[in-house]
C-alpha cells in the first residue's frame, strides 16, 4: 500500500462524514463500505500530520465502538496521538488506548512516560484524561511506575481531580497491592472531607474493597459509623450500608451499634432506593434484630403494593433473602405473592414462584402443588416449565424431604409428564427411577403411573416424553410383579408406535419386555413359587419366620437364613443338586416365600393372578414377542439388536421345550429339569434381585481385587482383558473381565449390569452379579416414613443384623444428608471445596458400611462357592484399605490444626484485633504471600496511627482466593463429626 | 449487545426495569434499562450498587445529554460521539460513579469540549443503545446500533 500523500490529508474523510456515509448505506451493502473505510483510515493513520492521524484514529475508534472492528493493531498509532500537544488530539488517543489497551498490548510500556508527564501536567482536564485512561487500562507495571505521582494527586486541592484520583486507587490496588503501603493513610484522611464528592468516591473504594474482603475493614467501622450517622447524601449512604452489611456479619458488637441509625434512615427517608438499601442491610445482615426485621418487612410489604414494578421486584428479592431464616416474613405476605404469580412481569414471577417454593413444607405440599399445577396449565410455556421445573426440583430436595404421601407424588408426576410443552422430562425420568428404587411401598402405584404413560399410544408422538416413557418401561419391567395385567404391559411395550422412539429408549422397552415375558413365563412354569415371590417385593423381609408350609427347596434355604451360613454352607451345597449360585437365588426366593405367609392378603392376590397364566396366553405371548421384535433384528442400533437376539434365542428354546415340560408337568413327575425351564428360573432370579440407589461413595467402598495394579498403566489392563473391549474410563475397577470372572473378585458397574447383556449362557454369572452388586448400593438415605423398608428383601446377611443396619441406617441419613443439603443453598460453593467435603463424608460413611461389608461380603463369597480363599484375602485387603483412608484422615488433621495454630500466633503477633475474626484454614493457601504481608504489616504500623487498616492489603492478594475461604470454613465442623 | 437486544426487545412496557444477566455477563451482574422514545440505556451491574440509585443514575446521565443535546435522540448520540463518551466519564470513571448532579457534570463538559453541535436529519429511526459496565471488574462498553 503506498504511503500517504498530501492528497489524502486534504481530502480526508471526517468522522461526521464517514457516519453520514454509512447511513446512506443500506445495511447490504455496509459491509463494503466499512471496510473501504478501513483501508483509507489504514492509510491516513500513517500520515506525519497529527490532525490527520488523529481523525483517522477517531473514525476507526467509532468503527470499533459501534461496529466492533478489530483496532489493537492501531495501539502504537494510539500512542503516538496521545503525545500530541493538541487536548482534542490527545483525548481521541487517550480514547482509543482506553477502548483497545489490554494487559496483553505490548506498546503499552511506552505509554508510561507520556502518562507520567500528563498525571503532572498543569492542565486539569489532561491529568484528568490520564488518569480515566489509567483506571481502564492499568497493568502490573503501570500501576507500579506510576504510584508516586497517584499518591501526590491524593493530595491535590482542585476536587475534580482528587475524586478522580481517589477512584484509580481501587484499580492500582487491584493490580499493585504494595500502592497500599503509601496510598491508604491518605485515602483514609479523605474519609473526613468536607467534600461530598470526594466522600463518595473514597467510599465508593471501600465498598468494593470491602466486598471482596471485609474483615480487614473492621478497624474503619467507627469513620463508617460517623459517615452512617452524619452523611445527608444518599449515595454515601448506599456505599456505607452495603459495607455495614458485610462488617455487620464478622462482629456482632457494631451490629449492635449500628441498627438503631438504620432504622432511623429507614422510617426517615423519602427515596426509595436508600429504603431499600437499608431493608436489604437489615434482612441479610441484621436479621436477628426483631424490631428492625419488622420495620423491614413492613418497608417490604409497602414495595410489595407499589404499583411500580421495580419496587414490586426488588421487594420480593428481599423477601426471598430473608425467607432461609425468617419464613415467616414470606408467609406474612403470602397474598401479595400469589398474586405476584399473576404479574405481567416474567422477571416478578420468577421471583414469586421461588418465594412460594421456600413456602413448601410437608403439611402444605399438597395444596401449593396442586394451585400451581393449574396454574402452570394457564401460563405461557415458559413459565409453565419454569413452574414444573421447580416443583421438581423442591419436592426431591434432600432425597424426598417433604413427601410424605409418594403415591401422591407418583401420580402427580404422571400428571405433570401430561402436561403439554412440559420440557422437564428428563428431570422426570430420573426421578421416577429413583423412587422406584428408593421407596419400596410406592412401587405399585409407580407401575399404575407407569402403565398409563406407556398405553397411551399418543404420547409416543411427543419427543419431549420420551424420556419419561423410558422411565416407565424401565419401571413396568422392573417391578412387573406388581403389575395388574402383564400381558397387557407387553403389548405396550411392543406397540407399533415405539418405532418413533429414539434407539436408546427403543433399547430399554426392549429390555423391559425381555423382563416381563421371564416373569410371564415363570409364573407360568413354576406358579407355586410365582405366587411366593412375586407380592414379596413389597413386604418387610422377617427371617425369624421359618415356615411350615414352604416347598421343597424354602426349607433347605431358610435353614440357611435361620443358621448362620459358613458351617451349613457346606452341607447346603450337599444336598443342593444344582448350580450353587442357583442356591442362593434360592435362598432369597425362600425368603420371599416366608414373608407371604405371613401376610395372608398378598398370597391371596397372587392366587388371583395365577389365573392369568394359562398355556393360551403364554404361547399367544411368546408369538407377540417373536411376531413385533423378528423385524428388529435387522436395525442398525446394536444395543437393540442385542436384546433383540437374546430374546429370540429365549423364545425360540421355551418354544422348543414348552411341550415336553407339559408332558412331564401332566404326569407330575418330579425332579426332571428342562432346560428351558432352568434359564426362565436363572433369569427370573436374577431380574428379582433388587437395584438400589447408589450412593455417592460406592465406588470408595469397592475392595480393590487381589492381582489389580491400578497405578499400573492400562494398557497392561488391556492385555489382560484380551479381546473384550470394555468401557474402561467410565467405570472404576474390574478385575477381570467375564473370562475370568468366575474365580476373580471381579465386580461389574452398574451400568453393564442394568443393561448388561443377558444372554442365557452366563446367565448365572449375571445373577452372582447381580447379587453381589447390591452390596454397593446405600441401602438407606431414604425418608423415616420408609427407613424400615430399607435391607433388600432378597438379602439374607441384611436380614440377619437388622439392627445393626438401623443404626448404620440413621448414621449413614444423618450424614448422607449432608453433602446433598448444601447445593441447594442459594450461593453455589466452588468445586474443590465440594470434594473435600464429599471426601470427608465418604470416609465417614464408609466405616459402618466397609464393616458390613466385611460381613456380608465374606458370607456372599461363601455362600456363593467361590473359592473361600479369595474371600479370606479380601478381610486384610479391606481392613488396610480402610486403615488407609483413616491414614488419610489422620495426616489431614493435625496438618489442617497445625496450620491453624501457626495461624492464630501469627495474627496474634501482627495484630491484635483482627486474630478473632480470623477464620482457619485459609493462611494453607497464602502461606507464600504471608511472610510478605508481614513485613508490609510491620511497615504499615509505623506510618499509620491506627495500625489496624494495615491487613487490608493483604486483603488484595486474598480477594481471589475469598470464596474458597468461606466455603472451607464448614469442612472444619464435618471434620469433627 | 445482540442478546441484550432481544430480550429489550421482548420485554414489554410496564414491567420492571431490571434483568438478570448472570447467563449473559458473569455471575453477580444485572441489567438495568431505561427508554426515553428510540433511546434504550442499558447499565450493568454488580453487587456493590443499589438497584434503584442505577435508575436515578440513568436518569441522571439522560438528563446531562438532554441539556447538552437540547431533546436528544439517537442522531445526536451518534455525531456527538465523542462528547458522549466525555460526558459518560465525568459520571462514571473507572468503574464507579462519581459524579450524580447533572449540572456539574454540564459544567466540566463544557470546559472540555468546545466542539459544536453538528447535527444533520438523517429519515432512518433506529434503536441506540449505549450499554456501559461497571463494576468490580473494570469498565468496558459498548454501543449497538440496530437500525429500523
Amino acid at each position: 500500500m503506498a504511503g500517504p500523500s498530501l492528497m489524502d490529508s486534504l481530502f480526508q474523510r471526517s468522522l461526521d462524514d464517514l457516519i453520514k456515509g454509512l447511513r446512506l448505506h443500506q445495511p447490504t451493502s455496509e459491509s463494503t463500505f466499512i471496510s473501504k473505510s478501513l483501508d483509507e483510515i489504514r492509510r491516513e493513520i500513517k500520515s506525519t500530520d497529527p490532525q490527520t492521524k488523529s481523525t483517522a484514529l477517531q473514525k476507526l475508534n467509532y468503527l470499533h465502538s459501534l461496529h466492533g472492528l478489530d483496532m489493537s493493531w492501531a495501539a502504537f498509532h494510539a500512542i503516538e496521538v496521545i503525545s500530541s500537544q493538541n487536548f482534542q488530539q490527545k483525548k481521541v488517543g487517550y480514547l482509543a488506548a482506553s477502548l483497545s489497551f489490554h494487559s496483553s498490548t505490548d506498546v503499552i510500556l511506552l505509554l508510561t512516560n507520556q502518562l507520567r508527564k500528563d498525571l503532572s501536567s498543569n492542565n486539569v482536564f489532561e491529568v484528568s484524561l490520564a488518569l480515566e485512561c489509567l483506571s481502564m487500562i492499568c497493568t502490573v507495571d503501570l500501576a507500579r511506575d506510576l504510584t508516586p505521582e497517584i499518591f501526590t494527586l491524593l493530595g491535590s486541592t482542585k476536587s475534580f481531580i482528587k475524586k478522580k484520583a481517589i477512584a484509580t486507587v481501587l484499580r492500582i490496588f487491584e493490580k499493585y497491592p504494595d500502592a497500599v503501603r503509601v496510598c491508604f493513610k491518605r485515602l483514609i484522611e479523605n474519609l473526613e472531607s468536607n467534600d461530598v464528592g470526594i466522600v463518595s468516591a473514597v467510599m465508593g473504594v471501600f465498598c468494593e474493597l470491602a466486598l471482596k474482603e471485609p474483615k480487614s475493614y473492621l478497624p474503619l467501622a467507627p469513620e463508617f459509623y460517623r459517615i452512617l450517622v452524619d452523611s445527608r447524601n444518599n449515595w454515601v449512604l448506599i456505599k456505607v450500608l452495603k459495607v455495614f452489611s458485610k462488617l455487620a456479619i464478622l462482629e456482632p458488637r457494631l451490629a449492635k451499634r449500628v441498627v438503631e441509625p438504620i432504622c432511623e434512615h429507614m422510617r426517615r427517608s423519602g427515596a426509595k432506593s436508600l429504603v431499600f438499601e437499608c431493608v436489604r442491610t437489615i434482612l441479610s445482615s441484621l436479621s436477628e434484630y426483631e424490631s428492625a426485621l419488622k420495620l423491614a418487612v413492613e418497608k417490604v410489604r409497602e414495595f410489595l403494593v407499589d404499583d411500580d414494578p421495580n419496587l414490586k421486584y426488588l421487594g420480593l428479592q428481599a423477601l426471598l433473602v430473608v425467607s432461609l431464616k425468617h419464613l415467616w416474613a414470606v408467609l406474612e405476605n403470602k397474598d401479595l405473592v400469589i398474586k405476584s404469580l399473576s404479574d405481567d412481569d416474567p422477571n416478578i414471577k420468577l421471583e414469586a414462584l421461588q418465594l412460594v417454593m421456600a413456602m413448601v413444607s410437608e403439611d402444605n405440599v399438597h395444596e401449593i402443588c396442586k394451585v400451581l399445577i393449574s396454574y402452570a396449565l394457564k401460563s405461557e410455556p415458559a413459565f409453565c416449565n419454569e413452574i414444573l421445573g421447580s416443583i421438581l426440583s423442591t419436592c426431591c430436595r434432600n432425597v424426598y424431604e417433604i413427601i410424605i404421601d409418594f403415591d401422591w407424588y407418583v401420580s402427580l408426576l404422571g400428571e405433570i409428564s401430561r402436561i403439554p410443552h412440559c420440557q422437564n422430562g428428563e428431570e422426570i425420568e430420573k426421578q421416577l427411577i429413583d423412587i422406584g428404587m428408593r421407596v419400596k411401598d410406592v412401587r405399585s402405584e409407580l407401575v399404575r403411573v407407569g402403565r398409563e404413560l406407556m398405553i397411551d399410544p399418543a404420547l409416543l408422538g411427543n419427543p419431549v416424553i420420551h424420556r419419561i416413557l423410558s422411565a416407565a418401561a424401565w419401571v413396568s419391567g422392573e417391578y412387573v410383579e406388581l403389575s395388574k395385567n402383564p400381558f397387557e404391559l407387553m403389548e405396550a411395550l411392543l406397540q407399533p408406535r415405539t418405532i418413533l422412539l429414539p434407539p436408546s429408549i427403543r433399547a430399554i422397552y426392549v429390555q423391559s419386555a425381555f423382563k416381563v415375558l421371564i416373569f410371564c413365563l415363570y409364573s407360568y412354569l413354576f406358579p407355586d413359587e410365582a405366587v411366593a415371590s412375586s407380592p414379596s417385593l413389597p413386604v418387610d423381609l422377617d427371617p425369624g419366620v421359618t415356615s411350615s408350609i414352604s416347598p421343597k427347596e424354602f426349607s433347605e434355604s431358610s435353614d440357611v437364613v435361620v443358621t448362620e451360613p459358613l458351617a451349613d454352607r457346606e452341607m447346603d451345597e450337599g444336598f443342593n443338586p444344582r448350580d450353587i449360585s442357583q442356591s442362593l437365588e434360592d435362598v432369597s426366593v425362600g425368603n420371599g416365600g416366608d414373608t407371604v405367609i405371613a401376610h395372608e392378603q398378598t398370597s391371596c392376590s397372587a392366587t388371583l393372578k395365577k389365573d392369568y397364566f394359562t398355556q393360551e396366553s403364554i404361547v399367544k405371548l411368546l408369538d407377540l414377542v417373536e411376531r413385533t421384535l423378528c423385524p428388529l433384528m435387522g436395525t442398525h442400533e446394536v444395543e437393540i439388536q442385542e436384546r433383540v437376539g437374546n430374546i429370540r434365542g429365549l423364545t425360540e428354546l421355551i418354544k422348543q421345550e414348552l411341550p415336553e415340560f407339559l408332558v412331564h408337568k401332566e404326569r407330575n413327575v418330579e425332579g426332571v429339569k428342562v432346560k428351558a425351564l432352568e434359564i426362565v428360573k436363572l433369569m427370573h432370579d436374577a431380574f428379582l434381585e433388587e437395584l438400589g440407589p447408589v450412593s455417592t461413595s460406592a465406588q470408595e467402598r469397592v475392595p480393590i481385587p487381589e492381582g489389580l495394579m491400578l497405578m499400573e498403566n492400562l494398557g497392561d489392563l488391556e492385555g489382560i482383558c484380551g479381546d473384550i473391549q470394555l468401557p474402561i474410563p467410565s467405570q472404576f475397577c474390574f478385575g477381570r473381565p467375564h473370562s475370568g470372572g468366575r474365580e476373580s473378585t471381579s465386580l461389574f458397574n452398574q451400568q453393564t449390569d442394568e443393561e448388561s447383556e443377558t444372554s442365557y449362557e452366563c446367565t448365572s454369572l449375571l445373577a452372582e452379579h447381580r447379587k453381589r452388586h447390591g452390596l454397593y448400593y446405600l441401602p438407606s438415605e431414604k425418608l423415616e416414613t420408609i427407613s424400615n423398608a430399607c435391607p433388600p428383601a432378597k438379602d439374607p446377611q441384611h436380614s440377619d443384623d437388622v439392627n445393626d443396619d438401623g443404626q448404620d441406617l440413621v448414621k449413614l441419613t444423618e450424614q448422607s444428608l449432608v453433602p446433598k443439603k448444601k447445593p441447594n443453598r442459594a450461593k453455589p460453593r466452588p468445586v474443590v471445596v465440594k470434594l473435600d467435603e464429599v471426601d470427608g463424608i465418604t470416609i465417614a460413611v464408609s466405616k459402618p458400611e466397609s464393616k458390613d461389608y466385611l460381613i456380608s461380603g465374606a458370607v456372599r463369597e461363601v455362600l456363593l462357592g467361590n473359592e473361600v480363599s479369595s474371600a479370606q484375602h479380601k478381610l486384610p485387603d479391606k481392613s488396610s484399605n480402610k486403615r488407609r483412608e483413616k491414614d488419610k484422615l489422620d495426616i489431614d488433621q493435625p496438618s489442617e490444626t497445625k496450620e491453624n495454630l501457626a495461624n492464630v500466633g501469627k495474627s496474634e503477633t501482627s495484630t491484635s484485633k483482627k486474630s478473632k475474626h480470623h477464620i482457619p484454614g485459609k493462611e494453607r493457601k497464602h502461606k507464600s504471600s504471608r511472610t510478605n504481608a508481614d513485613e508490609r504489616e510491620d511497615v504499615q504500623k509505623d506510618k499509620t496511627k491506627s495500625g489496624h487498616h494495615n491487613p487490608r492489603h493483604k486483603a488484595r492478594q486474598r480477594a481471589d482466593d475469598n470464596v474458597d475461604v468461606i466455603a472451607q470454613t464448614p469442612v472444619i465442623p464435618d471434620f469433627l463429626l | 449487545m445482540r442478546r441484550i437486544y432481544a430480550v429489550l426487545c421482548s420485554r414489554p412496557e410496564s414491567v420492571c426495569n431490571f434483568i438478570e444477566a448472570e447467563s449473559i455477563s458473569g455471575p453477580d451482574t444485572r441489567f438495568v434499562y431505561k427508554h426515553y422514545a428510540t433511546l434504550y440505556f442499558v447499565f450493568l451491574f454488580d453487587s456493590s450498587e443499589n438497584e434503584l440509585t442505577m435508575l436515578d443514575l440513568i436518569q441522571v446521565f439522560a438528563e446531562t445529554l438532554e441539556k447538552c443535546f437540547k431533546n436528544v435522540c439517537e442522531l445526536d448520540l451518534v455525531f456527538n460521539y465523542s462528547k458522549m463518551h466525555t460526558i459518560l466519564d465525568e459520571i462514571i470513571f473507572g468503574g464507579q460513579v462519581l459524579e450524580t448532579n447533572s449540572s456539574e457534570v454540564m459544567k466540566a463538559v463544557e470546559e472540555i469540549s468546545k466542539c459544536s453541535l453538528s447535527l444533520s436529519l438523517c429519515a432512518r429511526l433506529g434503536f441506540f443503545i449505549y450499554l456501559f459496565f461497571f463494576g468490580g471488574g473494570g469498565e468496558g462498553r459498548g454501543i449497538l446500533l440496530v437500525h429500523l
